[in-house]
């Protein structure tokens, strides 16, 4: 097979990230390789009685130690000011000068753009709820909507207000970096930030842009989001042990655990990052998009869509199943996404399903939902040039069903050329990129 | 190489004009307003009482038998899009899984999905006894509602909220397996969408795609967002009718709505090869972002804007004397209608006094995440029909605007129509259609 032909190529040339495990690429890594779990008792808000009371939070971040714009992007919901320090350590490893008003780094500010999967922020959640509770009449079951606006006018900032809305993370970012391209936000669900990567991927090779900050950011550690995950059973409730309840592909898992931050990387075509001199730090070689159109509550019993994703970013790529290294699976230690996914997995890899070393860093990371993607991204450019593939932690009670090499527990030092990252997302979206070494050709 | 050409070949609308392309077509010819009092939730105590609201419908006469007990699973945002994605299948001629599974056309692997939602927020209503069994002694208290009310919440609740499930539910009605995005930009969303969508299928991913914009905004939550940031208009409440007057001397803020809107695209080759009725070609498009931390309004240069739309001139292969319509976003803000104004003009140059510009939210109300996608609706009809109709509530100019509004109805062949958005929070875009017809 050989690569679809496009205007130019494209390579990344900076990372960042805020996670529960990091701050910083370099401690992400460092976490990683030492098996370290971001999960333990929420302290955002008081979930002593719901049924999940632990999940995997960034702790101790400062955004105003990030930006020169301090008072601004701190008024951002939590992804957002998560993404302005995601943002700052990506553009400071790719030579984007992002603290003047007058950058000489080279990159016409109109030829750069952002794409980001972002969620939504919090609901203020005093006011709303006071609001509600004030406001509704049981024994009628009806809403008195005067007292229900006058806690709401009363209460609620229109800052905080708009700062809920998806699009405000590249908003901050566009200030942050005086980015004048193209700026676009999405939000399929868990697949989202591997959607941005793979759609700002495809604006450069088709001419759009030079430079593409993309990636995600999300937070939904707050109580409606807890509900709503907890509702659907879809979060584990080993509330006696918190660093071991996200276990994929083990015969115990029972639930992701939710997580939250931002991660960005830095896409370049190779034109502009060898006029620059920016550092290469791998090239994207592939990107695939599919739908299960299946239900609105479950994943295709046989993995269709997601396989679909798979082959469409294999053939995108020009390579075999063959070729094909290791694979950063979505794996949320929910009982449904880990089977289905070995069984798109070997769908698409037939005799080399079980020999390719497919790892889930959400054992350690958590679940950070629309920015998951491109965190895990990160990790595999990590695993290209450190030669070293992370593990599945918390991997000892293997599943009998689940048979793929999931990289149990141990990191495992072996040379990396092609490197898959999967996605998968409620209501049945799936988003796959191909990233591959790149060798200075 | 020549690029893909992209065509469009089916139109679907629900909108405060009607329920259906056709009937949103009719209203804006006609020069009606969609916007009223609210119905949706007592305004009482808000400062803007009107909105754009969609008129009666049973969601059930719009889905397949096999997706009826989905419709339980169905926010305001996820009918409204079912409703306007049936209409723009047939209109295209498209027959799938959910429409007519004896005569399907197309091929599920190769169709796309790619709509512009809004932020939902959820019913409060439906919510409300969950917090109620939370409250202690009249106060929120989050222990006694994790473990008293949680239980009372259906569920499945998350799932009427996530704005993807517009795009899934679709797929799952229609069988639709390719590509599916969901774009989260506010009032940009619904041109951005359309862009995508269309490159998705220049570039070979796949041969049709639905997409568009959706959004219901006349939710309490919502509305009260607007108000809060100085946004909706509290001077219209005693005459709705009126009170949206985009680039009006006499503008004092938006009104806003509730809309989905969907055009059917494809291949030239894929469309010509099924012997489907055009349109209109898309030309191009193109994007940027405003720079403005006071994000809530357009910075006033409108330089984000005019960078979309010089972006989108130079994608289309035209310029600005090749247009003969702009579509504006104009929201009846008035120090966002001269923004955009301005940068309009500094791309229009010596056009600006000869090119039509014609603002529809007078009519169907800032519809946010649908807004861009009604304005190419309407634009498709503009090239077809070869009329442009006439603004409403435009008398006077915002001081400073020179753009040329539409006061009549013009009979003319449209070669060229661009519709442009922008968004608080900076995303701005803009769409070229080419009228395709000799």
């Amino acid at each position: 097979m050989t690569a679809r032909q496009y205007k130019h190529r494209v390579v990344i040339t900076g990372m960042g990230i805020v996670c529960p495990l990091s701050h910083d690429v370099q401690g992400l890594w460092e976490a990683l390789m030492a098996g370290k779990s971001g999960a333990n008792y929420n302290t955002i808000f008081d979930a002593s009685t719901f049924p999940t009371t632990f999940d995997a939070e960034v702790k101790d971040y400062d955004v105003s130690a990030r930006t020169s714009h301090p008072e601004f992007h701190a008024q951002g919901n939590r992804g957002s000011t998560f993404v302005v320090g995601a943002a700052a350590e990506a553009c400071r490893q790719a030579g984007i000068d992002v603290e003047t008003d007058h950058p000489t780094d080279g990159i016409d500010r109109t030829r750069m753009g952002i794409y980001l999967g972002a969620g939504e922020g919090s609901v203020d959640n005093d006011v709303f709820m006071a609001a509600i509770v004030k406001a509704w009449d049981n024994e009628r079951h009806q809403m008195d909507w005067g007292k229900w606006a006058q806690v709401a006018f009363d209460g609620m900032s229109p800052v905080r207000e708009l700062e809920q809305e998806p699009n405000m993370p590249a908003g901050h970012l566009a200030v942050l970096t005086g980015a004048r391209g193209p700026t676009r936000s999405c939000l399929t669900a868990c697949a989202a930030s591997t959607q941005a990567v793979g759609e700002a991927t495809m604006m450069i090779r088709r001419g759009d842009a030079d430079v593409m900050l993309a990636g995600g950011a999300h937070s939904m550690i707050h109580p409606l989001g807890v509900m709503g995950f907890n509702r659907l059973t879809a979060l584990s409730t080993r509330n006696d042990s918190p660093q071991t309840a996200s276990r994929p592909f083990s015969a115990g898992r029972d639930g992701f655990v939710l997580g939250e931050g931002a991660a960005i990387v830095i896409l370049e075509s190779l034109e502009s990052a060898r006029k620059r001199g920016a550092p290469v730090l791998a090239e994207v070689i592939g990107y695939g998009s599919s739908a299960d159109a299946f239900r609105v509550t479950d994943m295709h019993e046989e993995g269709r869509g997601g396989a679909q994703a798979i082959i469409a970013a294999l053939r995108d790529a020009g390579i075999s199943y063959q070729d094909v290294d290791y694979i950063n699976t979505h794996g949320t230690s929910t009982s449904e996404n880990d089977s289905v996914e070995t069984k798109a997995i070997k769908a698409v890899f037939k005799d080399k399903a079980k020999s390719i070393p497919a790892s889930s860093v959400k054992s350690m990371l958590g679940h950070l939902i629309g920015a998951a993607g491109a965190a895990e991204l990160i990790t595999c450019v990590l695993a290209i040039r450190e030669a070293v593939v992370p593990p599945t932690a918390n991997l000892h009670d293997p599943d009998p069903e689940l048979d793929l090499d999931y990289v149990p527990n141990e990191p495992r030092k072996m040379e990396v050329n092609v490197a898959l990252n999967e996605s998968f997302g409620f209501g049945g979206q799936n988003n796959v990129v191909i990233i591959r070494k790149y060798r200075g050709d | 190489m020549d690029r893909r050409r992209v065509v469009i070949t089916g139109l679907g609308a629900v909108t405060p004009l009607g329920l259906s392309a056709g009937r949103t077509w009719e209203g804006l010819r006609e020069g009606r307003c969609g916007i009223g009092l609210i119905r949706a939730f007592d305004p009482v105590g808000f400062t803007c009482k009107i909105a754009g609201q969609v008129g009666q419908y049973d969601i059930r006469d719009y889905v397949p038998k096999s997706h009826r007990k989905a419709t339980k699973l169905m926010s305001r945002d996820i009918e409204l899009s079912v409703i306007a994605a049936a209409e723009a299948l047939a209109d295209g001629a498209v027959a799938t899984r959910g429409t007519d599974p004896e005569r399907i056309n197309i091929d599920p692997e190769r169709f796309a999905i790619n709509l512009g939602a809004g932020l939902i927020s959820c019913d409060l209503v439906e919510l409300a006894p969950a917090v109620a069994a939370g409250a202690r002694d009249g106060r929120f208290d989050i222990r006694k509602w994790g473990a008293d009310g949680l239980s009372l919440v259906t569920p499945l609740w998350l799932l009427k909220y996530l704005p993807n499930m517009l795009a899934c539910h679709i797929g799952i009605i229609h069988d639709i397996q390719g590509p599916s995005n969901t774009v989260t930009c506010a009032e940009a969303s619904g041109h951005i969408a359309i862009a995508e969508a269309a490159a998705i299928i220049e570039r070979g991913d796949s041969d049709i795609a639905l997409c568009g914009g959706v959004e219901a905004k006349v939710n309490p939550v919502v509305m009260i967002r607007q108000c809060l940031v100085g946004r909706a208009t509290s001077r219209g409440n005693d005459n709705p009718e009126s009170a949206c007057r985009p680039f009006d001397a006499a503008a004092t803020g938006a009104a806003f709505g509730e809309a989905a809107a969907m055009v059917l695209i494809e291949g030239l080759d894929h469309a010509e090869g099924r012997g489907a009725r055009i349109y209109a070609e898309i030309l191009g498009s193109g994007q940027s972002t405003n720079l403005n931390p006071v994000y809530e309004h357009l910075e006033p240069d409108g330089a984000g804007v005019r960078i979309a739309i010089e972006k989108a001139l130079a994608d289309a292969g035209i310029g600005p004397d090749d247009l003969d319509l702009v579509i504006p976003h104009g929201t009846g803000i008035p120090q966002d209608d001269l923004a955009e104004a301005r940068g309009i003009e500094a791309v229009l140059g010596a056009s600006t006094s000869q090119v039509p510009v014609w603002p529809t939210k007078s009519m169907v109300s800032n519809t946010g995440a649908a807004a861009g996608a009604v304005d190419v609706v309407a634009a498709a009809r503009v090239v077809t029909d070869g009329v442009i109709p006439a603004a409403r509530n435009y008398e006077r100019p915002i001081e400073g605007c020179r753009l040329n509004i539409v006061r009549e109805p013009i009979e003319t062949k449209v070669r060229h129509v661009l519709c442009c958005s922008y968004t608080y929070g900076g995303q701005t875009a803009a769409v070229v259609l080419r009228n395709t017809n000799p």
